[in-house]
């Protein structure tokens, strides 16, 4: 599975309250630290697993540990039409 | 004070449906009145430093503009996110391609009804129903995402479960199920527009239903008329807390319905920045925070969740804007609400027009 962002949807910086907001059709929303973790890495070639690695490589944790919580937080992303799966 | 992230831009009142519940005040502005491409442009550059994020170019009928293509690059131009809100009848391939390349961002096409021949009565326009279709067809080719906006009320209610449908259909990701808030038009509507308790129940229903089912196709967004609530809605998330709107003539409002409290008077984009209206105006910090509210507002536990509710839909119903919102069950006005909706009928409304 390799998640990508939904058509409209995009990471954006907002420079005014120096923080990323995820920009969709006319929804905002400011993902938690975590969440933006996951959605820096969402680039439409990187698979679930390729996220789940890399995000355990950067942060050293064991790859069992972060995979539950990915999968549940991707789940929760293409629920509120975000990404797309 | 926090900054604004939303403009609503009002590009024009021109519009060629009629919709009896039009949010547009009921003294429209004339096309010679309009703010120009230079000014929007400008409009957009100052929203943008003032920490806006996103833009909804809406009317009226916004493609009537026809430098819409122009505009829509200003916005773009100026990093905003923007949001085309359409009834769609004036679009064609063309136009959307040249929308998409200026930077737009999505499509939001309205629909009157699930079906032609109601859709067109209510939004009084002939053959409007086959060409939003086609709207929708064309912006979903242009690769744009679409939302689908369904105003809701006494006379389409049940057809909810078709506008779910339609929305599935046409290919929306999102589906805005809103029902009508009574101001200008709709008010002057009521008496046709206003739902009973339980068409709005058996709204609901649908609505929680089609969620479950269509989760993760379909995005339903649910707004709903407090004329049978007992708390008052947050308009606007607080006068002057987070959004700002722009009349076709320039006026900067803390909503667009703001222009309909008599006595208020509104910087203009022609007179002043953008930032010094949200700061500095008079008409921004009449409303703004807790200390201008009277009793029972006043002290109130939900005073900083509801904001007092909507200043508009105080002054229409009590004729004070600073008034506790007679949706409020602590307003010493709530029962106007259940006058209105024991007196509600289908009666003929009338159409939206210039005066």
């Amino acid at each position: 599975m390799t998640p990508r962002f939904a058509p409209g949807v995009r990471l954006h910086q907002d420079k005014a309250r120096e923080r990323w907001v995820v920009m969709a059709p006319e929804r905002m929303f400011v993902p938690d630290e975590t969440a933006l973790e996951v959605l820096h890495l969402v680039d439409g070639a990187r698979d679930l697993d390729g996220i789940i690695d890399a995000l355990a490589e950067k942060f050293a944790a064991p790859r069992h540990v972060i995979d539950t919580d990915v999968r549940t937080m991707i789940d929760d992303l293409v629920a509120r039409g975000a990404l797309q799966a | 004070m926090s900054a604004p992230l939303g403009l609503l831009a009002e590009l024009t009142h021109r519009c060629p449906l009629r919709c009896p519940y039009c949010s547009n005040p009921v003294e429209l502005t004339r096309s010679s009145a309009e703010l120009t491409t230079a000014e929007w442009a400008r409009v957009f550059e100052e929203a943008a430093a003032l920490g806006c994020l996103q833009v909804h170019l809406s009317g009226g009928e916004p493609t009537a503009r026809r430098d819409i293509v122009e505009i829509t690059a200003a916005a773009h131009g100026a990093g905003l996110y923007t949001n085309l809100i359409t009834a769609g009848v004036l679009l064609d391939a063309g136009l959307m391609e040249r929308l998409k390349v200026a930077g737009l961002d999505h499509v939001q096409l309205s629909v009157q009804d699930a079906q032609a021949e109601g859709a067109e009565r209510i939004g009084g326009m002939k053959g409007a129903h086959g060409r939003k279709e086609v709207a929708a067809r064309i912006t979903r080719e242009a690769g744009l995402p679409l939302t689908l906006n369904a105003v809701v009320h006494r006379q389409n209610l049940h057809n909810l479960p078709l506008l779910v449908e339609l929305a599935l259909e046409w290919d929306a990701a999102r589906l805005e199920v809103a029902h009508v808030q009574y101001y200008g038009w709709a008010l002057a509507n009521r008496d046709a527009l206003l739902p009973t308790r339980d068409q709005l129940d058996e709204a609901t229903r649908v609505v929680d239903a089609a969620r479950a089912a269509h989760r993760g196709r379909l995005v339903i967004d649910y707004v709903v008329p407090d004329y049978h609530a007992a708390r008052p809605k947050a308009c606007m998330g607080g006068w002057g807390a987070r959004f700002l709107a722009v009349s076709p003539a320039g006026r900067i409002l803390p909503c667009h319905a703001a222009e309909s409290i008599a006595g208020m008077t509104f910087p203009n984009v022609r007179e002043t920045s953008l930032g010094d209206a949200w700061d500095n105006s008079k008409a921004f910090n009449r409303f703004r925070g807790t200390a201008w509210m009277p009793a029972p507002c006043r002290g109130c536990e939900h005073a900083e969740r509801d904001w007092g509710g909507c200043r508009c839909q105080a002054f229409a119903l009590t004729g004070d804007a600073a008034a506790t919102d007679p949706a409020c069950s602590l307003s010493p006005h709530h029962g106007l609400l259940a006058a209105a909706i024991s007196q509600a009928g289908g009666l003929p409304f009338r159409y939206r027009e210039f005066g």
